[in-house]
């Protein structure tokens, strides 16, 4: 079985000239031509060395960028049972206007996931609905009570990725214990949202000075770090494969790390948002800038960067949260968590880590496609006989998100508005053309 | 500079507060007249919008609005449409449609007041939002001490309490600062927010040393705000930080947001004492009410149309001939 989805269409049949193509995990850092026949690419040459094949369409690339397609491994697709808020259709649009060719969808929805009926049945809607493919992961616990293990070989079976309780911690050390012996029969990465829910309770923002100024409740990186601490402990004893989802402050990052130095199946993933900005962001009482774990300090802003150039930090993940505008359109203590970010996350972090020079182009890329191999994915890649998943970008292209709308249903985008450097123009997911940016025309050679 | 909204002490320099002072001081002999009211705000509409229970609060401000001849529309959250389900937005939206002059929002959530400014035309002033700032408190709060002190240059000031989930605390301590005083925030250690200390105040978790302060403001126990045990027990709150007269110094001035609760934070005996100012606040509470909605509305902003009024379409472009 395939894992991940996406509804058929016409293979791509394109030639792509003289982009920059740059794919650090094949060596390819170079201008080139690139020939993608019936979905699959078939050349990689010289730029100017590849003639166009009758049916093909030829698109001008020079001056642009091609990589291998992103890979998100965490986003929040609404369905089943919150499709005002997103949908499969919407969502992967979104993460095709952002340069991904592939999501993976978590199950907090209502109901959670955390059934092989549910897993069957979203598959067979991707087939019909996604533009990019699109992996599920399934409840640890039912119902995300944090009390019972799902089916989690079943679910396997039926096609679940991983599993996690994503918006919710495991809470009790002994049932994801559990989950961890069971990982030996079923396979499956365990995804984990970090949580001490005592410490964190009634929180809307860092504890820190901003919220001690705003009067506002806060969460503490305690909350996340000591549950962070108590997991790779775990999953070192019962040598269990664990992925630390959504990385917010400083000590989580040494905790992942030190854990990796000691030879623990442990990686991590980091957020846009948490790279690029902090609890002093959030002083206009935004709800935008509303999520979990919240915005933190300068100094675990840092931290995370470091943790994403030294590879502590695996992977980006955007954790796009689309929500209803009626659930951000309240006090910020009121507001739902979360922000969109698929549409948003290459040209924010390159705008704000690449062209700062803070971490380099390839590096990015890299960290936008490794969440592929966290979870057991092949890494989409620019080589002849790979299937078609990479984007093209311009680097120079200069917009505000959200001024020409969105492909996502909602919003709530913390970028939104903000000037952003470097735009995709083209997406191709599993061999077919997912995304074209609609200003952008394509002038036949 | 005429201020269009007042929604926290941050916004104000010291110049906008003096201002507004002197403006209170100025209606203080309204209440001396036979007739206890002015024309000033005559036919302005000032739309109370609680979303928690206030009794001094909400009355001042009615009084404050009455006394400056405006009407006064009391829209409480309990028993309205907001127990039906109607959001903020929605209320706001439906009381706008009434061009309320201003509207005066108390909530449970911080940034509330800010929130509906920015979806009314109307002036709006915060009085009290979450555990953020309650300014219209820390103004009449200045009021009073100016009286008593004159200049707070230099004074002392000693707020005493639950600090964590108090708006009072956090306005005061921006106000009095603003005004020159030094402030020493005094609690238990699971009531003082962490990192207060940056925003310009001492952090003291016991009594001694009390007798430094020019002022005491004790703060109420908010046992509505305690769904966890942030203290052992009131008996060991009591024993601990309770203002008696023990513990205040004759020269010393007492103050208090209200309501007392009496044999917690507050001994019996120092509540009815000379050093008291708790009923002065009170008095201060609608001049200073008045002096605010004056600023605010006693010239009418350009602009502002009433959404009642029926203009005619305006005439056709001349055309070319």
């Amino acid at each position: 079985m395939t894992a991940l989805v996406l509804a058929p269409g016409p293979a791509a049949d394109l030639l792509i000239r003289g982009a920059h193509a740059l794919d650090p995990g094949a060596g390819v850092d170079r201008p080139a031509d690139l020939l993608i026949r019936d979905g699959v690419i078939a050349e990689l040459g010289a730029p100017g060395s590849l003639p166009a094949p009758d049916g093909a369409e030829v698109i001008d690339a020079e001056g642009h960028h091609l990589f291998p397609g992103f890979v998100d491994p965490h986003v929040h697709l609404r369905t089943p049972g919150q499709e005002q808020k997103e949908d499969l259709e919407t969502g992967t649009r979104a993460a095709a206007a952002g340069g991904f060719c592939a999501v993976v969808a978590m199950p907090n929805t209502d109901p959670p996931v955390d059934s092989p009926e549910l897993i069957s049945s979203l598959r067979k809607a991707a087939e019909r609905d996604a533009r990019v493919g699109i992996g599920f992961l399934a409840a640890i616990t039912r119902g995300l009570e944090g009390e019972q293990l799902t089916e989690m070989a079943e679910l396997r079976g039926a096609g679940a990725l991983g599993f996690t309780d994503d918006g919710q911690p495991v809470s009790s050390a002994a049932v994801l214990r559990l989950a961890m012996q069971y990982q030996r029969l079923c396979g499956g990465v365990l995804a984990l949202h970090e949580e001490d829910v005592g410490l964190s309770r009634g929180g809307a923002l860092h504890e820190g000075q901003v919220a001690t100024e705003l009067g506002v409740r806060g969460i503490p990186g305690l909350a996340e770090s000591t549950m962070v601490t108590r997991d790779v402990a775990l999953a070192e004893y019962e040598r269990a494969r664990v992925h630390i989802q959504h990385v917010s402050c400083q000590e989580s990052v040494a905790a992942v790390s030190a854990a990796k130095q000691r030879g623990a199946g442990v990686t991590a993933e980091v957020t846009p948002h948490h790279l690029l900005l902090t609890e002093d962001d959030v002083r206009s009482l935004d709800t935008r800038l509303k999520m979990n774990p919240p915005l933190r300090t300068e100094r675990d802003r840092q931290a995370l960067l470091d943790g994403l150039r030294s590879g502590a930090i695996d992977c980006v993940a955007t954790d796009h949260a689309p929500h209803a505008r009626e659930d951000k359109e309240v006090p910020f203590e009121q507001a739902a968590m979360g922000t969109t970010g698929l549409e948003t996350a290459f040209a924010a972090l390159h705008t704000g880590l690449v062209r700062p020079g803070l971490i380099s182009l390839g590096l990015l890329v890299e960290r936008m496609t490794a969440g592929a191999e966290v979870l057991g994915l092949p890494r989409p890649g620019i080589a002849s006989g790979q299937p078609a998943n990479l984007c093209l970008a311009d680097l120079e292209a200069s917009w505000r998100p959200g001024e020409g709308g969105w492909e996502s249903r909602a919003e709530n985008c913390c970028f939104a508005g903000r000037r952003l450097q470097g735009r995709v123009l083209l997406t191709v997911a599993g061999g077919r053309v997912a995304y074209r940016e609609r200003s952008w025309t394509l002038t036949p050679a | 500079m005429r201020q269009r909204h007042l929604l926290s002490i941050s916004e104000l320099d010291r110049e906008d507060i003096e201002r507004i002072l002197a403006r209170a001081a100025s209606f203080a002999e309204v209440f001396g007249r036979e007739i206890k009211k002015t024309p000033a705000l005559r036919g302005r509409l000032v739309v109370n919008l609680f979303y928690e229970a206030s009794t001094r609060t909400r009355s001042s401000f009615e009084l404050a609005a009455k006394t400056l001849s405006a009407d006064v529309l009391n829209f409480a959250a309990a028993g309205s449409s907001v127990e039906k389900g109607e959001s903020l937005k929605d209320t706001v939206a439906t009381l706008t449609a009434y061009s309320p002059d201003a509207i005066v929002i108390r909530s449970p959530h911080a940034g509330a007041a800010a929130l509906v400014a920015g979806w009314t035309p109307a002036s709006v002033v915060n009085a009290g939002d979450g555990k953020h700032e309650h300014p219209t408190q820390a103004l009449l709060d200045l009021y009073t001490l100016i009286r008593r002190l004159g200049s707070l240059e230099g004074r002392e000031v000693w707020i005493v309490g639950d600090i964590l989930h108090s708006r009072v605390a956090r306005s005061n301590l921006l106000a009095l600062r603003k005004m020159g005083a030094h402030v020493t925030v005094c609690g238990p250690p699971t009531l003082i927010p962490r990192g207060i200390e940056e925003l310009g105040c001492d952090v003291r978790y016991e009594l001694d040393g009390l007798s430094g302060a020019d002022v005491v403001y004790a703060l109420r126990m908010q046992n509505e705000r305690m769904s966890e045990p942030f203290v052992p027990s009131l008996r060991e709150y009591a024993a601990q930080y309770q203002i008696t007269s023990r513990r205040l110094g004759a020269r010393q001035l007492l103050m208090h947001p209200g309501p007392v609760n009496r044999g917690v934070e507050l001994s019996g005996e120092v509540v009815d004492s000379p050093q008291s100012l708790i009923e002065e606040q009170v008095q201060a509470g609608v001049i200073v009410r008045m002096a605010i909605l004056f600023e605010l509305l006693a010239v009418p902003s350009p602009g502002r149309a009433s959404h009642l009024e029926i203009s005619p379409p305006p005439a056709p472009e001349p055309q070319p001939a």
